[in-house]
């Protein structure tokens, strides 16, 4: 490599497995092992592993933590007061743009544990430190020493029920607990990106080879990579940072309107995102399918040949066959089933509004009765 | 990998001469280098097509690559298979995974291209 990538604690894991590794926001990251359509299967059938231990953690304890997050992050803490809870929200500047999406997780009394984008971790803990109280929070960076590992799938549970051994009560969904597998400690969270149900398990950085190879031991266990990440997050359309929202877009027009605590007192943003709300955005992030061809970041969406924008995210879906989308629309062309155009290269192909997510059956549906 | 009755070109097609008529397809190396092809976009029989010029893409879930005639001529036959079974293209790229054929216009061009020991010799400093 020319220039320093990061490397992950599981970096001599991935060469040893074959994996083909890429620079990902500065990390030297496997983008697949056997292959993608093939990795993405083993989710959606069985259980795949993935290294995501470049994302950043942080962590906010003292009695002013609670407010003090709440008057920066979009969703309303009250939801989660019960311990071991977690929320998905998003942090806005005071224009509403999108700063990062997190998830924040009431780890203990008086703490909050904050997973955030890799990306976004400088840019994020100088934006967290420096809307905190002068007093009443005590904040760390606790990134370096901090691995994660996502395990997902229908039967991602069972494997870590095996590592933790008898008695072991998996946490509920979007629920962190303690636990102990194979002898190492971690917090076991009951979240994840891929549409499956499965976990997402923390642990000190000089565990994660131990973990790692513990869970490769299960047969039904497939290592993945961020090839696999991609195209199970977008058949479910979650979307991406940096792909399908960022600075220049705020939370009503990027679809995460469900995430807004607007009943809470303020929070950064909160005016500009309540003005876009009550005159409704001029755009909207939309699904979108094609029969033909693979649509992908930054070709141009059409309305009658008239460009109308430009695909945020696309790829293949290896669950359905055929090319998915996500693009910003203008909202008189976002209702489902309208029929825009995307410029494939030398080529047009048909392609049609739809509402997400893509794949609309997985095991978190089977789950969630 | 590499059949020795084959000829390369530097975009890693692979061409067969079968009775004046070049078929034509990708080596091992650009399919593996691909990983799991999702769409082959291919010309129609009867298209002309020139030595170096692009006849067609081909996708994988993370990557497209422009597809190039190592030869000039008529393309005459299509393979169609590919439209509905891509992943063909993996699994025998020397074989079903086949692309297009062309009756050659100059077969002198086939003196240009690398025998199977420089193209081996090739890839290894790409790899």
């Amino acid at each position: 490599m020319s220039h320093e990538t990061k490397r992950t604690p599981l970096y001599e894991e991935h060469v040893a497995l074959g994996a083909r590794m890429v620079d990902f926001a500065g990390w030297d990251m496997p983008v697949q092992y056997a292959g993608i359509i093939e990795e993405h299967k083993a989710v959606r059938e069985r259980v795949g592993i993935f290294d995501v231990a470049h994302m950043a953690e942080f962590r906010f304890f003292g009695f002013e933590a609670k407010n003090a997050l709440q008057r920066i992050v979009a969703n309303d803490l009250d939801k989660i007061n019960v311990l071991g809870t977690a929320l998905y929200s998003v942090m806005c500047d005071e224009d509403g743009g999108i700063i990062d999406d997190l998830i924040i997780y009431h780890t203990g009394d008086l703490e909050y544990l904050v997973i955030a984008n890799a990306s976004n971790r400088d840019t994020d803990w100088d934006w967290l430190t420096s809307h905190l109280p002068e007093d009443g929070v005590e904040a760390a960076d606790e990134s370096d020493r901090t691995a994660l590992i996502a395990i997902q799938g229908p039967l991602a549970l069972s494997v870590v029920s095996g590592l933790a051994g008898d008695g072991w009560e998996p946490p509920a969904r979007f629920a962190i607990a303690e636990a102990v597998l194979d002898t190492i400690p971690v917090l076991v969270a009951r979240t994840g990106y891929t549409g499956e149900d499965g976990v997402e398990v923390l642990c000190h950085s000089s565990h994660a080879a131990a973990l790692w190879r513990a869970l490769l031991s299960f047969p039904e266990v497939t290592p993945c990579g961020l090839g696999a990440r991609d195209t199970l997050r977008l058949e479910m359309g979650y979307p991406l940072y940096g792909s399908d929202m960022d600075r220049g877009v705020d939370p009503v027009s990027a679809g995460l309107s469900w995430t807004l605590g607007l009943t809470k007192d303020d929070f950064i943003g909160r005016d500009a995102i309540v003005r876009i709300k009550e005159r409704g955005p001029e755009r909207k992030l939309v699904g979108l399918t094609v029969r033909e061809g693979v649509p992908r970041h930054g070709f141009c969406v059409l309305h009658e040949g008239v460009e109308v924008g430009k695909v945020a995210s696309g790829t293949f879906s290896p669950t359905l066959g055929h090319g998915i989308a996500m693009a910003y629309v203008p909202i008189d062309l976002a209702s489902p089933g309208t029929e825009l155009q995307i410029a494939i290269r030398r080529k047009t192909v048909a392609a049609v509004v739809m509402r997400p997510p893509f794949v609309k059956t997985t095991s978190l549906n089977a789950s969630a009765s | 990998m590499y059949p020795k009755d084959l000829k390369y070109d530097c975009e890693h097609e692979w061409v067969k001469v079968e009775g004046g008529v070049a078929i034509i397809g990708i080596s091992h190396f650009a399919q593996d280098q691909l990983g799991e092809v999702v769409y082959v976009d291919l010309p129609l029989a009867g298209d002309s097509v020139n030595a170096g010029e692009s006849f067609g893409e081909i996708e994988s879930v993370k990557s497209v690559s422009e597809l190039f005639s190592p030869v000039t001529g008529e393309i005459v036959e299509v393979n169609d298979a590919l439209g509905d079974a891509p992943e063909i293209v993996n699994e025998d790229p020397y074989g079903e995974g086949w692309m297009i054929k062309i009756t050659m216009s100059d077969p002198s061009e086939l003196d240009e291209l690398m025998a199977v020991d420089e193209y081996e010799a090739f890839i290894a400093e790409e790899a």
